[in-house]
C-alpha cells in the first residue's frame, strides 16, 4: 500500500518536473522554439482564413437558401373556406416550415405602390385580376420539389412554383462551394499538423542526446515523452496567439468594411461575436493538439530499443 | 546434510549467449561467463571483437539472439522494452564520449539522473554532493561541461553513474578520449568506487597499460568468442592479446 502511494508521489513529481522542464527547454532551445512557433503561427493564420471563408460561404448560401420559397396561387373563384382548407393542407405537410397568406387585395395594394402605371391600370379594372396566394417556406431546400408537387394536388390550387431548374442549379453550386471550402480547411489542418510535427522533429533531433541520456539513467518512456509533449503543447499554444489576435481584429475590420456596408448588402457576413471567439478557441485547440501529437510522434522514434 | 549441491547464484551470469545482427554479423558467439558481486573486470579485444555488444547486452541496449544474460537474477534478454528502465535504474553507465548535457551545470547533470526517476529534491542534493565528492569535483558544481577538462567531464559522468548507488557500473572505453595521466586519474576514481562502495565494475577498454597496471580479472574477446579469462592479477605485462 505504502509502495503504491510512493509510486504515485513519484509519478506526480515526474509530472511536475516535466512541466517545469518544458518551460525551461522552450527558452534553452530558443531558436528552435521560435522556428516551431513561427511555423505554427503561419499555418494557423491560413487555417483561420480558411475557417472564415468556409463559415461565411456557408452562411451566405444558407441565407440565400432561406429565400427560396414556393409561391402557391389559388383558383380565381375560391371561397374563404377553401382558402382555409388550402392553408391547413399545406401546413399539414411535415417539411413545411412557414406558410404566409397574401390575399389578392394585398397584392393589388402592393403592386399599386410599384409604379403609377400599374396603379392607374389596376384602378381602371372592374375586377381584381390578381389571385390569392401563399408563400411557403420549407425546412430544407431539397424538399422544395416534392413539396411543390404535393401542393399542386391540393384542391383549389391553381399553380405552385419554386423556379424549377434554376433552383436546382443554385443548390448544386452551393454544395460544391461548401464541400470545397470544408475540404480546404481539413487539408490545411493536415498540412499544419505535418509542418508543426516536422519542425518539432527537427527540434527533437537536435536533442536526441538528451533523450539518450534519459533512457540510460532509467527514465521510463512515459517520463521521457512527457516534457516533450508539454513543450509541444506550449509551442502550439504560443504559436496560436498571433493567429487568434489576427482573427479577432482582422474579422472585425473585415465585417465593418464588407459585412455592414449597404453596397455589399448581398454579402452579409456572420456577426463577429461569438464567431471570432469560437474560431479563436478552435485555433488554440488545433495548435495545442497538433503540438502535443507532433512532439509525441517525434520522440517515439528515439524511444525504440 | 543436504542431498544435492548448493548452487550459488552469481551476480552476472552469461550462458551460451549469441548476438547476430540483422546484417548477418555475429558479434558474440557462444559466450559463457560468470562475474561475482564486487568484482572489477576488464573486457579487452581488438575492434569488432564484441566488447561493445557484450556491454550493450548488459544494459539491454541489445537483446541476445540466443542464450541467457542474467543480471542480479533478472533475465535481461527477456525484459520487455517498456520495463527496461527498471533495470537501468540499478546500473551506472559510463561512456567514452561522456554524454553530458552541455546546457546543464555539473550539479544539474548529476542531479538529472535522479530527477528523471522522480526523486525528491531534498533527497537529490545530498546524493549529488556525495557522488561529486567521490570523484573529487565538489568544488566545480556550478561549472558547465565546456569549462571542464576531458578528465573532469568523465568524472562528472562517473558521478552521474554512481549517484543512484548502482550495484553494477558499466564502463564502455571510459578512457578512450583521455591522455595517459588523465586516464590514470579516472582509473583511480573507479578503483576507489569499487573498493569503498563495493560496486561491481565491468570495463571495456583498448588500453592495455591500464589493464596491466590494475591487476584485475581480464576477459579477452576475439571475434565474439571468449578466448581467455585471466584471474585477478594473472594478466602479465608480457601477455599479448
Amino acid at each position: 500500500m505504502r509502495k503504491e502511494v510512493l509510486e504515485q508521489v513519484k509519478a506526480f513529481r515526474i509530472l511536475k518536473n516535466s512541466i517545469r522542464d518544458s518551460f525551461k527547454s522552450v527558452f534553452r532551445n530558443f531558436s528552435l522554439s521560435i522556428a516551431s512557433v513561427l511555423c505554427t503561427t503561419i499555418t494557423l493564420i491560413l487555417v483561420a482564413i480558411a475557417i472564415v471563408v468556409t463559415v461565411n460561404v456557408n452562411y451566405v448560401t444558407k441565407s440565400m437558401e432561406k429565400e427560396l420559397t414556393i409561391v402557391v396561387y389559388a383558383n380565381r373563384d375560391v371561397t374563404d373556406e377553401q382558402i382555409n382548407n388550402i392553408e391547413s393542407s399545406i401546413k399539414k405537410i411535415d417539411v413545411v416550415d412557414n406558410v404566409e397568406f397574401k390575399s389578392k387585395e394585398e397584392w393589388k395594394l402592393e403592386m399599386k405602390q410599384y409604379s403609377e402605371t400599374l396603379e392607374v391600370t389596376l384602378d381602371n379594372l372592374d375586377t381584381n385580376p390578381l389571385l390569392d396566394s401563399f408563400v411557403v417556406k420549407v425546412k430544407d431546400v431539397k424538399d422544395l420539389s416534392p413539396t411543390t408537387r404535393e401542393i399542386r394536388k391540393i384542391d383549389g390550387v391553381q399553380s405552385a412554383d419554386y423556379g424549377e431548374g434554376m433552383v436546382e442549379e443554385i443548390i448544386s453550386a452551393f454544395n460544391v462551394i461548401k464541400t470545397a471550402t470544408i475540404g480546404m480547411v481539413i487539408a490545411l489542418i493536415i498540412v499544419t499538423a505535418f509542418l508543426i510535427s516536422n519542425t518539432i522533429k527537427l527540434t527533437i533531433f537536435s536533442r536526441r542526446s538528451e533523450i539518450d541520456i534519459m533512457r540510460l539513467v532509467g527514465s521510463s518512456n512515459t517520463s521521457i515523452r512527457l516534457p516533450f509533449v508539454f513543450e509541444g503543447f506550449l509551442l502550439g499554444v504560443i504559436g496560436s496567439f498571433i493567429p487568434m489576435i489576427v482573427t479577432v481584429y482582422g474579422y472585425f475590420i473585415l465585417y465593418e468594411k464588407l459585412g455592414s456596408s449597404a453596397t455589399f448588402s448581398i454579402v452579409e457576413l456572420v456577426k463577429p461575436f461569438p464567431f471570432v471567439f469560437y474560431t479563436s478557441i478552435i485555433l488554440l485547440v488545433i495548435g495545442a493538439l497538433v503540438g502535443m501529437i507532433g512532439s509525441a510522434r517525434a520522440v517515439r522514434k528515439y524511444l525504440k530499443i | 546434510m543436504l542431498g544435492g549441491s548448493i548452487v550459488v547464484m552469481k551476480f552476472i551470469q552469461i550462458k551460451n549467449c549469441y548476438k547476430v545482427y540483422k546484417n548477418g554479423v555475429t558479434a558474440v558467439a557462444d559466450l559463457t561467463l560468470n562475474i561475482d558481486k564486487g568484482e572489477f573486470v576488464f573486457v579487452i579485444g581488438a575492434s569488432g571483437s564484441g566488447k561493445s555488444t557484450l556491454i550493450k547486452m548488459l544494459y539491454r541496449e541489445e537483446k541476445p539472439t540466443r542464450g541467457v544474460v542474467q543480471l542480479g537474477g533478472i533475465n535481461v534478454g527477456k525484459l520487455r522494452n517498456r520495463t527496461v528502465y527498471k533495470l537501468r535504474r540499478k546500473l551506472g553507465i559510463v561512456f567514452q564520449d561522456f554524454k553530458l548535457l552541455p546546457k546543464l551545470t555539473v550539479y544539474e547533470n548529476v542531479a538529472f539522473a535522479l530527477e528523471c526517476i522522480g526523486m525528491k529534491n531534498s533527497d537529490i542534493r545530498p546524493k549529488v554532493l556525495k557522488a561529486l565528492e567521490h570523484v573529487g569535483l565538489k568544488d566545480k558544481i556550478r561549472s558547465f561541461p565546456n569549462e571542464l577538462s576531458g578528465g573532469e567531464q568523465q568524472r562528472v559522468c562517473i558521478a552521474r553513474a554512481i549517484v543512484n548507488d548502482p550495484k553494477l557500473l558499466i564502463c564502455d572505453e571510459p578512457t578512450g578520449n583521455l591522455d595517459a595521466n588523465t586516464s590514470k586519474e579516472i582509473m583511480e576514481v573507479l578503483d576507489t568506487i569499487n573498493k569503498n562502495l563495493g560496486t561491481t565494475i565491468i570495463m571495456a577498454t583498448h588500453d592495455l597499460d591500464i589493464v596491466k597496471r590494475m591487476k584485475r580479472r581480464v576477459l579477452v574477446l576475439d571475434s565474439g568468442v571468449l578466448s581467455k579469462d585471466y584471474e585477478k592479477g594473472s594478466f602479465r605485462t608480457s601477455e599479448s592479446v
